[in-house]
C-alpha cells in the first residue's frame, strides 16, 4: 500500500502527516507514506485544496487534516 | 500566521450509517442543548459590561476617569466579549461552511460569464472555506476547470478580504453600519478589481505549467457530510480557530486597551483624521505587508476610532492588513508571473484606497 500525504507543510499538512504516520503506527501495517509538496504533482492527483491523503492513487480526503480513527479504517 | 484561519474547515468528517431512530433522539438531546447553551451564553455576554466596572472602580478601586482605570476597564470588558463572540461564530460559520467546499464553488463558478460571475465568485468568496496556503491548489483548480481568470480573482480576493470573524466583531464592537459599510465595500473591490483584471487578459502571466494543466483530465473529490458531521465541524473549528487565536485577540486587546487609556482623545484626529488627505494611502502602505488575522486587528480599529481616527482611514487600513499580506504574494508566485502579482497588489490596494476616501467623504 502506498500513502502520500499532500501539503505545502503549513501547520494542517504536519498534523495530517502526523495523524498518518500515529495510524500506520497503531496498526501496524506495512506502507509507504510520501509526502507531496509540490502543487504541480498535486493538481496531477487532482488534489485542488489542502492538506489531502491519497492511498493508492485514490483521494480519501482533501481540505482538512483527518482523524486518526478514520485513517485506521481507511489502511486496515 | 495565516494557516490559523484554515484549519480542517473544508469537508467533514465521515460517520458510519446511523439509524433513523437514533438520528431523531440525537436531533432533539443537540438541539435542546444548543438552545439552553444559547442562553447561558446570552445571559453571561449581558453580564460583561457591569461586571468589568465593577471589577475594575470597585474591586481594583481604581478612580473613575483615570487613564490606567479607563484601560482596565476596556481589557476587562473586551477580552471576554470578544472571545465569546468570536467562539459562537467560529461555530454557525464552521458548521455553514461545510454547505460550501472549493469543490462545489468551482463547480458554480466553472463557465461563467465574466461580470455576473464575477459577483458570485465575489460572494461565494465569503462563504466559502480558504486559507492562503491552499490558496495556490484553489487557484490550479480553477484555472483547470475553466473558471475565467478575473472571476478567479474575484474570489481570491473577497475571500480573505472579508472576513466573517472580522464581520462579527465590527458588528459586536462597533455596530451594524460598521459592519456593513465593511462587507459590501469589501465585495465592491472584489468585483471590480477581478472584473478590471479579466479586462486586462494577463492570462500569459500565469505560470506555463499551470496553463499546460489545463488539458489534462481531473476527477475531483468530494465528501458529502452529514448533520451530525457539520456539528463536528463547528466544534472543529472553535478547537482549532479559537485554540489558536486566543494570543492574538488578548495582545490585540491590550493594545487597543493601551490607546484607548492613555492616547489623548483627539490625538488620532491629526494624523489619522479627514483632514490629512495622505493617511488613506499611508494606511494602505503600511497595512499591505502586515500580517495580522483579523480577530487580532480589530479591537485595535475600534480603539483608534474612539481617539477620533476617521473611519474611512481605519477600514482602509485593516482592509489592507488582512487582504494582501506577504505570505500570500510568495505562495502566489508559484502560479503567477511578477507582473501578475503587481498588478494585483496595485488593482487591489488601489480599491482599497478609493474605498477609505469615499467612507471618510461621506460619513
Amino acid at each position: 500500500m502506498e500513502i502520500k500525504v499532500c501539503g505545502p507543510g503549513c501547520p494542517n499538512c504536519e498534523k495530517a502527516q502526523k495523524t498518518v504516520e500515529a495510524a500506520i503506527a497503531a496498526k501496524g501495517v506495512q506502507v509507504t507514506v510520501t509526502k507531496v509538496t509540490d502543487f504541480q504533482d498535486m493538481a496531477k492527483l487532482g488534489i485542488f485544496s489542502t492538506p489531502a491523503v491519497v492511498i493508492d492513487g485514490k483521494v480519501k480526503c482533501a481540505g482538512r487534516a483527518p482523524k486518526q480513527s478514520e485513517v485506521e479504517a481507511w489502511i486496515s | 500566521m495565516e494557516p490559523i484561519q484554515s484549519s480542517g474547515r473544508d469537508c467533514a468528517i465521515p460517520v458510519n450509517g446511523q439509524v433513523a431512530a437514533a438520528k431523531n433522539v440525537r436531533w432533539a438531546k443537540f438541539g435542546s442543548i444548543g438552545l439552553i447553551g444559547l442562553a447561558i451564553w446570552f445571559v453571561v455576554y449581558k453580564q460583561l459590561e457591569p461586571f468589568s466596572i465593577f471589577f475594575t472602580y470597585s474591586l481594583l478601586g481604581l478612580e473613575k476617569g483615570s487613564q490606567l482605570g479607563g484601560a482596565v476597564q476596556f481589557f476587562v470588558y473586551d477580552t471576554p466579549k470578544v472571545m465569546m463572540l468570536l467562539t459562537l461564530i467560529v461555530f454557525v460559520v464552521g458548521m455553514i461552511r461545510s454547505f460550501f467546499t472549493q469543490a462545489r464553488t468551482r463547480k458554480y463558478l466553472a463557465g461563467k460569464r465574466e461580470t455576473s460571475g464575477n459577483v458570485m465568485a465575489a460572494t461565494l468568496g465569503v462563504v466559502t472555506p480558504f486559507c492562503s496556503c491552499s490558496a495556490v491548489p484553489l487557484f490550479i483548480g480553477f484555472v483547470q476547470a475553466g473558471v475565467p481568470l478575473g472571476v478567479t480573482f474575484s474570489f481570491l480576493i473577497a475571500a480573505p478580504m472579508i472576513n466573517e470573524i472580522a464581520l462579527v466583531l465590527l458588528y459586536g464592537l462597533l455596530g451594524w453600519k460598521v459592519a456593513a459599510i465593511y462587507l459590501v465595500s469589501g465585495l465592491v473591490i472584489a468585483i471590480v478589481a477581478g472584473w478590471i483584471i479579466g479586462r486586462l487578459k494577463l492570462e500569459n502571466w500565469i505560470e506555463d505549467w499551470v496553463q499546460e494543466l489545463r488539458i489534462a483530465e481531473v476527477t475531483v473529490f468530494e465528501e458529502k457530510p452529514t448533520w451530525h458531521d457539520r456539528l463536528e465541524h463547528g466544534k472543529q473549528a472553535v478547537r482549532d480557530i479559537v485554540g489558536k487565536v486566543w494570543p492574538y485577540v488578548v495582545a490585540g486587546i491590550a493594545v487597543g486597551a493601551a490607546i484607548h487609556g492613555f492616547v489623548p482623545e483627539d490625538f488620532m484626529a491629526s494624523i489619522m483624521g479627514k483632514e490629512a488627505w495622505w493617511s488613506v494611502p499611508a494606511a494602505v502602505v503600511v497595512g499591505i505587508p502586515m500580517y495580522s488575522n483579523a480577530a487580532g486587528i480589530v479591537p485595535v480599529v475600534e480603539a483608534l476610532l474612539g481617539k477620533g481616527a476617521a473611519l474611512g482611514t481605519v477600514l482602509a487600513f485593516m482592509m489592507a492588513v488582512i487582504a494582501l499580506s506577504l505570505p500570500e504574494m510568495i505562495i502566489l508566485r508559484k502560479v503567477l508571473k511578477p507582473p501578475l502579482i503587481a498588478v494585483f497588489i496595485v488593482v487591489v490596494g488601489s480599491g482599497i484606497i478609493f474605498t477609505g476616501y469615499l467612507f471618510n467623504f461621506i460619513i
